[in-house]
Formats: structure tokens, C-alpha cells, sequence
């Protein structure tokens, strides 16, 4: 009836799985208490779970990772307190099959559920306004995506209190993780959430590669995007092409384990390489996923801060969809190790080599669109300033792995955990940070609090160096990745700076929960009346903040590539339009929570062998779908009157901001943002 | 092919209010059939790499019968030789012969699907099911997930057949029905594919 799933499947014995159950239990009836004690149940489902509006998805795939990134970031602060204890006698507090647990959960989940969500919910309520569109191409599959990545975070959560997590990193090599080695479920629900999240990252890609080509505001051509759209076009042709590799590994992996098949396995024909080298197609790409959307944000922050165009717009351009390319001839870098020849090693790692190239032209192109420009240093600079020489350090350090007697020397060390973190916290995470503050107010209306921010800026930066660059000195002193307890001592003066490092970001990671709360708190001091707080470029700020739901009422005529400041400058940035006219905006569905609900199910049901609700959960998702198909009226008409309404109480707002700013009060930072 | 279905469907060619407008969704799905591609791509190239890991099972040689494979290639192309009748006859707007063409599309996928289930109910009863070793992994692997692309199109015809039924030849049922044609010619590429790369290599 149940499959394998027993009562024995949650480890009550376990004192810190217990205490993060409790956590999470008490943190989830507060919220559902305070849904239901507010009567929030019926707003929350009318005008977000159902909602196709690509900004309120937006704001929930980032809520998603911001909550994961807090579960991410625990494993983090285990593994760094536990390796900074666990020397010769100490065993420190985690034990060996907990502590695997810890970094395969915190990998996956840093990746596929923190960063992945991050950079779509941003691109999400980012691009159709750059572009001047009113939705994604597809809505309703919009929805699918989120609720399916939801769906697969999820599963990694539920692991925690019902049966074990994968214990094979996040990468899951074979033959460790067939299940001759892993019997236990950890590596189904690893197997089935990176299945969930991976078809909704594919459909992601799907929809922002169509929203982006097909068609965009009026007399801007390709070559006029803010260049956040051209690497969120670039990132969408990476993940339409490489995510389906991480679907066939993850799926013959499935195989083997659950038919006995031997794609993997040591014996009977299976060959183990082919999994490292699928995973990878999809494992490089990946990394420019993350990264590449993350140069777009510093394009535009600064941009916008130095209050200059982007130097070589088109270098920067071409630069990406160069790095697009190169990201899938250079995958076996991850493993030299493997026995290939010399020319063939020689060979990727040139290629590896000459990915620097475009990614220098970036990093000056940035530097030069700074020089002589008017730097204002708020937070979404700081973040991009501090992104600039720490992302160069992890590239030299990338350049040394990319020499394979180097890399056989390093290989599979600490040195390399501190390489691959000095490129993915700068060059993503920092990003990412960066436009949450820099687009937040085009969200929600109101800036976050710059003190606070400057404050977790700061913990995250020292932080960031005090916890990685430790991690160098031990690589080259021969210290692996991945150790519960070691005999070395001289490693754990490091291990114990790495620690303290990690205590920063901690505080951090609180600073900018305060951030948030203390700016919810005033948010009508820092309201952001006219819509462009920043002085900004793009066309995202010639509408309201927040946006309404049909993100222009007249679409914007495009000349140049800062559309809005030459509106501004040419003085027609504010221009009340004589009429307007209908507008269909997709209709809010419960569809794509009922599908994300039932693939939930579907894999819960999956990992534990339980099969009939596997195929009623299956057949489900199937019914959604063709219910949905059957739907042809599935928009609602905005009349003219409606918005008519909307944009008079805008052109009021406008203009008592322009009347505050005359009497001296400045609403915004930059004198100019108003003019007439 | 965005421009060739607009000028056989004049009614696509129409401007939309909305953005989900019928060429985004071909557009759309022509790029989630080369996502697609890239899934049976890797499917090719691991069988390609496993071709030979028999483990001391049996060779394709000893398996593949070139006489079922040939019917099963015959009902799959004849499929779509009557997929493309139903959608000239979309573009007539002759709503009976689309239903007719659709039924036996649907027909002769069946024929396919059973005789490959047939094949592989035979190989597995014999012992040389995926367990016994990489090649038959790979070759059950590769072939099934053909088929369970077929399965897919077959409910997909019946959806098309209930709502020509119910909703007649409108513009978005015609889109739809447009999908699926490039699904099941698709389908019917990736096929080739397996014909010469796995039967007729194997079988030599």
C-alpha cells in the first residue's frame, strides 16, 4: 500500500534533523496561521497561486529562492562548524552519513533551488518590461514552470524529515549512487527533483527564447536590447539545449536503479564515464546559466550608476553570445582525470582557456563604461564593485585548473571547492543580490533600506574572502573536498578562518532579512511615486512601480538603446497619451498549481515505490493539461475606461512628485529623473 | 515554416491582441522540438557508445528481425503520409475527412505501438530484457522512449479528435492540429534515425 515507506523513514533519533524539522514545521503553521487568522486564503489564491502575471511569478520563484537560500545556507554553517571541530579526535557533531547528506543537500539545492529560481523570477519580472511587452510568450506555461520548480524544492525539503537525502554530492556520480551502493531513497528524491525542476528550467528557456525573438516594443531591434534582455536570450538558448542532458542522465540513472538496467553500473556492459561526461554537457552550460544573466544585471547597475551608456555595447553583446557557445565545448574540463589523451585534455583545456577572452572584453568594457562616469555608490553598485576583482581572482584561479598537469594536481581538493565558489558567489550571487535591490522598487513600489543593505554588502564581501581563500591554501596543501573528519592539524587553523567566514555571510544573511522587514516597515519614505528611483535607462522605468497588470498602457516607441533616458532627455518620457485602447491579459488559473501538486506527489510517490498513487497523481497531471487545451477563452478584456482610470491616478501621482521636487523635497536621487 | 503556415492557414496570419498568438506557439514549438532532438541526440550518441557492451548477452544481430522492424517503419511513415492528408484537408476546412484522416493516424500509430510492445514483450520473456546488459539498456532505452514519444502522440490525436468534434476547425484547434503534425513528423525523423542506426547496422 505504501511501498517502501514506513514509520521508521523519519530519524527521530536524530537530535539536528529533528530540531530543523521543528524549525520548519513551527515557521510554516506561523505562516499558514497568519494566512488564516488575517483571512488572506482567498487573496493569496485569487491574486497570486492562480496568477499568470509574469511579475507576481516573478516575485515567487525569488521568494522561493530567498527561502531556500536560508535552508542552503544552514547546511553551509554545518559543514564549515563541523570540518573546523572534526580533527584527530574530535568527530565533531555530524556523522559521516549526515554530513554527506549535508553537502549533497546543500549543492543542489545552492544550484537547482536557490540561484535557478533567482535569476528566473528576475528575468521574469524583468524582460517582457525591458522589451515593452505585456507577458511572456507563454503564460499558463509560465505558471507550469514554477509550480513544477516548487514541486522539486519541495521534494529536497520533505527529505529532510521523511527518509535521507542523497549522500553522493550534488553531482551523483556512479557507481556510488546505483543502487548497489545507495539502497536508500536519498538518491530517488535527488534523482526527482532535479527531474521536476529541470523540465520547468527547459520550459523556462522555451518561453523567454520566444517572448524575447518573436517580438518586442516598437523600433527595437536586437541590437537595441538592454543588454539583461540579450543575456537572458542567451541564458534561454542554454537552458532550451543543455537541461535536456540533465534530463537523460538523471532519467538512465532512474533506470538503473529502479529496472536494473546497466547504463552506469560497474559490471554487466554499464560504463560509468558516460554519466560524467552527460552530466556535464549540461553541467558547464549550466554554469553560464547562472552567470550570464548575472552580467546583465552589472551591465545595467553600472550603467545606471555611472550614469553613463554601456561602453562597447556591441563588444558586450557579441561577448555573451560567444560565452553561450564556447559553454558547450569545454565540459570535459571537469574531468581530466579521467584517462583521456593528452591531445584530448589539451584540447578542452585550451578551449576552457579561451572562454577568458570575451569575459576579459566584458570586465573592461564595464571598467571603461565606469571611467569618467558619475559613480554613485548604492548598494546594487557596491555589489557589482565587489563582483569585479573578486570574480577576476576566480578566474585566474580558473585559468590554472584549465592546465591539466595543474588540475591532476588539484583535482577533486578544497582548492577547487574555493574556485568554483569564488566564481558562483561573485559572479552569481552577488548579481543576483544586486538587481533584488536594484529592481525591487520596480516590484513593489518602495526602495529596500540602504543601511542595511551596505551593512549585509559588507558582511557578505569580508565574509566571502575570509571563507573561501583559506579554502586555496589547504587545496594546494592537499586537503579533498567533501571530509567529515581528518587527521591533519595543520589544516585547522584555516578550517576555523573559513568558519568565521562563513559566521559573516551568517550575518549577512540576517542583515538582509532586516533589510526587508525595516524597509516593509518605512516603506512610504522610500516610496518610489514616479517609478524610476535610479535615474534608469531602460524601458522598465517609464512605467509604474509597481506595474500594472498590463505593464504599458501604450507601448513605447524605441530609437536607441537607453529607450527611456533618451524619453527623458528628448523630454516625452512623461507624455500623456491622448486615448487608449482594450487590452486581453491572460485569466488567472488554478491549473498550474494543480500540476505542480500532482508532479509533487508524483515524484513523493515515485521515490517510495508507491505505485497506484504514482499513476493517479501521473494521470492528473495528464488531465491538467488537456483540460487546459480544451480552454480557448482564456483572457480577460481590460476596456479602455479601466485603464483610463488606472492612468489618470498615475499622471496625479506624477504630478504631485513634480510639485514636491520643485519645493526642494527630492523624491528620488537624481534631480533629472523629472522633468519637463 | 512560420511563413509557410500562415499561408496556408490565412487565418494565423492574423494579428493577435494577445501575445500568445498562434506563430509564437509554432515558433515555440519547433524550439521545443530541438530541445527534444538534443534528448534523443544523447539517447543516440549513449547507444552509439554502448553498442557493443553485450556482457556476454546477446548480439542485435542475434534479435533484430528485419521483417517486423520493416512493417513497424511501414505503419509509422504511412502515419505520416495520413497526418499530412488531415491537415490539407484542415486547410479545405473539410472537418469530416480531418476527423477521418486523424482516425487513421491514430490507427496505424497503434499498429506501431503494438508491434514494437509485442517485440519487446518477447525479448524481455526471453531474458534479454534491459537488465542483461549495457547494449539492451541502451537499445530498450533509445527505441522506448521513440514509443513513448508515439504514446504521447497518440492521446494527443484522440484530444484533437474530441475537440475538432466538439469545437470544430477553429483557429486555435487548427493551431493545435498544426503542433501536431510537426510532433508526429518529428517522430517519424527520429525513427529513421533508429531504423538504420540501431536495425540495420545492428543487423549486419
Amino acid at each position: 500500500m505504501f511501498g517502501k515507506l514506513t514509520l521508521q523513514a523519519i530519524s527521530y533519533d536524530n537530535l539536528i534533523v529533528m530540531g530543523g524539522i521543528g524549525l520548519m514545521l513551527v515557521a510554516a503553521l506561523t505562516l499558514l496561521g497568519l494566512i488564516t487568522y488575517f483571512h488572506k486564503w482567498i487573496y493569496l489564491w485569487n491574486e497570486w497561486l492562480t496568477s499568470l502575471d509574469h511579475k507576481k511569478i516573478g516575485i515567487m520563484y525569488i521568494i522561493l529562492a530567498l527561502v531556500m537560500l536560508l535552508r542552503g545556507f544552514a547546511d553551509a554553517v554545518m559543514m564549515r562548524t563541523q570540518q573546523a571541530l572534526a580533527v584527530d579526535t574530535n568527530q565533531g557533531f555530524l556523522t559521516p552519513h549526515h554530513y554527506d547528506q549535508i553537502f549533497s543537500a546543500h549543492g543542489t539545492i545552492m544550484i537547482i533551488f536557490m540561484a535557478m529560481p533567482f535569476l528566473t523570477g528576475l528575468i521574469n519580472i524583468v524582460v517582457p518590461l525591458q522589451l515593452g511587452k505585456r507577458d511572456v510568450a507563454f503564460p499558463f506555461m509560465n505558471a507550469l514552470s514554477l509550480w513544477l520548480t516548487v514541486a522539486g524544492a519541495l521534494l529536497v525539503m520533505v527529505s529532510l524529515a521523511i527518509g535521507e537525502f542523497s549522500t553522493a554530492g550534488w553531482s551523483g556520480y556512479p557507481p556510488y549512487s546505483e543502487i548497489e551502493y545507495s539502497p536508500g531513497v536519498g538518491v530517488d528524491y535527488w534523482i526527482w527533483a532535479l527531474m521536476l525542476s529541470g523540465a520547468a528550467s527547459t520550459m523556462t528557456g522555451i518561453n523567454f527564447l520566444v517572448t524575447i525573438l518573436l517580438d518586442r516594443a516598437p523600433g527595437m531591434t536586437l541590437m537595441l536590447m538592454p543588454l539583461f534582455s540579450w543575456t537572458a536570450l542567451c541564458t534561454s538558448i542554454l537552458m532550451t539545449m543543455a537541461f535536456p542532458a540533465l534530463t537523460v542522465v538523471t532519467a538512465l540513472l532512474g533506470l538503473d536503479r529502479y529496472l536494473g538496467m546497466h547504463f552506469f553500473s560497474n559490471g554487466n556492459g554499464g560504463n560509468l564515464m558516460n554519466y560524467v561526461n552527460l552530466f556535464w554537457i549540461w553541467g558547464h552550460p549550466e554554469v553560464y546559466i547562472l552567470i550570464l544573466p548575472a552580467f546583465g544585471i552589472f551591465s545595467e547597475v553600472i550603467s545606471t550608476f555611472s550614469g553613463k551608456r554601456l561602453f562597447g555595447y556591441k563588444s558586450l553583446v557579441y561577448a555573451t553570445i560567444v560565452i553561450a557557445l564556447l559553454s558547450f565545448t569545454v565540459w570535459l574540463h571537469h574531468f581530466f582525470t579521467m584517462g583521456a589523451s593528452a591531445n584530448v585534455n589539451a584540447a578542452f583545456g585550451i578551449a576552457t582557456m579561451v572562454i577568458a577572452v570575451p569575459t576579459g572584453v566584458k570586465i573592461f568594457d564595464w571598467l571603461l563604461t565606469m571611467y569618467r562616469g558619475r559613480i554613485r555608490f548604492t548598494v546594487p553598485m557596491l555589489w557589482a564593485l565587489a563582483f569585479l576583482p573578486t570574480f577576476a581572482i576566480g578566474g585566474a584561479t580558473g585559468m590554472l585548473l584549465a592546465v591539466p598537469p595543474v588540475d591532476f594536481m588539484v583535482h577533486n581538493s578544497e582548492f577547487l571547492v574555493a574556485h568554483f565558489h569564488n566564481m558562483l558567489i561573485p559572479g552569481a550571487m552577488f548579481g543576483f543580490l544586486s538587481g533584488y535591490t536594484f529592481w525591487f522598487p520596480k516590484a513593489f513600489g518602495f526602495r529596500l533600506d540602504e543601511n542595511w543593505g551596505k551593512l549585509a554588502f559588507w558582511n557578505w564581501l569580508v565574509g566571502f574572502y575570509l571563507a573561501f581563500i583559506p579554502l586555496y591554501y589547504l587545496g594546494l596543501m592537499g586537503m579533498p573536498r567533501r571530509m567529515q573528519h581528518y587527521g591533519n592539524p595543520e589544516w585547522q587553523p584555516f578550517l576555523i578562518v573559513a568558519a568565521l567566514g562563513a559566521f559573516l555571510i551568517f550575518i549577512g544573511i540576517n542583515c538582509l532579512i532586516i533589510q526587508l522587514v525595516v524597509s516593509i516597515w518605512k516603506r512610504h519614505e522610500n516610496r518610489d511615486a514616479i517609478g524610476d528611483p535610479w535615474d534608469g535607462r531602460s524601458l522598465e522605468w517609464a512605467t509604474s512601480s509597481p506595474p500594472p497588470a498590463y505593464n504599458f498602457a501604450v507601448i513605447p516607441e524605441v530609437r536607441c538603446i537607453d529607450a527611456f533616458m533618451d524619453m527623458k532627455e528628448k523630454g516625452v518620457a512623461y507624455v500623456r497619451p491622448t486615448s487608449y485602447q482594450a487590452i486581453y491579459l491572460p485569466r488567472n488559473t488554478g491549473l498550474g498549481v494543480i500540476f505542480g501538486g500532482s508532479a509533487f506527489v508524483f515524484g513523493f510517490a515515485m521515490i517510495w515505490h508507491i505505485w497506484w498513487l504514482a499513476m493517479a497523481a501521473g494521470l492528473a497531471m495528464l488531465a491538467a493539461i488537456i483540460v487546459h487545451s480544451f480552454d480557448d477563452d482564456n483572457e480577460n478584456c481590460m476596456s479602455a475606461a479601466e485603464i483610463k482610470l488606472i492612468e489618470d491616478s498615475r499622471f496625479r501621482v506624477l504630478s504631485e512628485a513634480k510639485q514636491t521636487q520643485k519645493n526642494g523635497t527630492h523624491l528620488s536621487i537624481n534631480p533629472l529623473v523629472y522633468q519637463e | 515554416m512560420m511563413t509557410d503556415s500562415s499561408t496556408l492557414f490565412p487565418g494565423l496570419a492574423q494579428p493577435s491582441q494577445t501575445e500568445s498568438s498562434p506563430p509564437a506557439m509554432i515558433f515555440g514549438f519547433w524550439i521545443y522540438l530541438m530541445s527534444d532532438a538534443v534528448i534523443f541526440a544523447l539517447l543516440f550518441a549513449t547507444y552509439a557508445s554502448m553498442s557493443r557492451n553485450y556482457a556476454g548477452g546477446p548480439t542485435g544481430k542475434e534479435f533484430f528481425d528485419l521483417s517486423t522492424v520493416f512493417y513497424e517503419t511501414l505503419a509509422l511513415l504511412l502515419s505520416t503520409l495520413t497526418c499530412g492528408f488531415a491537415m490539407l484537408s484542415s486547410s479545405k476546412n473539410r472537418k469530416t475527412w480531418v476527423l477521418s484522416w486523424l482516425a487513421v493516424t491514430f490507427l496505424l500509430g497503434l499498429t506501431f505501438i503494438l508491434m514494437e510492445h509485442n517485440e519487446f514483450h518477447s525479448l524481455i520473456s526471453q531474458g534479454m530484457g534491459p537488465d542483461r546488459s549495457g547494449f539492451l539498456s541502451a537499445f530498450f532505452t533509445l527505441v522506448g522512449t521513440h514509443g513513448l514519444h508515439v504514446c504521447i502522440g497518440l492521446i494527443w490525436v484522440l484530444v484533437m479528435i474530441a475537440q475538432i468534434m466538439s469545437k470544430g476547425l477553429t483557429q486555435p484547434v487548427c493551431s493545435r492540429l498544426i503542433r501536431f503534425s510537426l510532433f508526429w513528423h518529428f517522430l517519424d525523423l527520429v525513427w529513421v534515425g533508429i531504423f538504420s542506426m540501431v536495425y540495420l547496422i545492428g543487423a549486419l
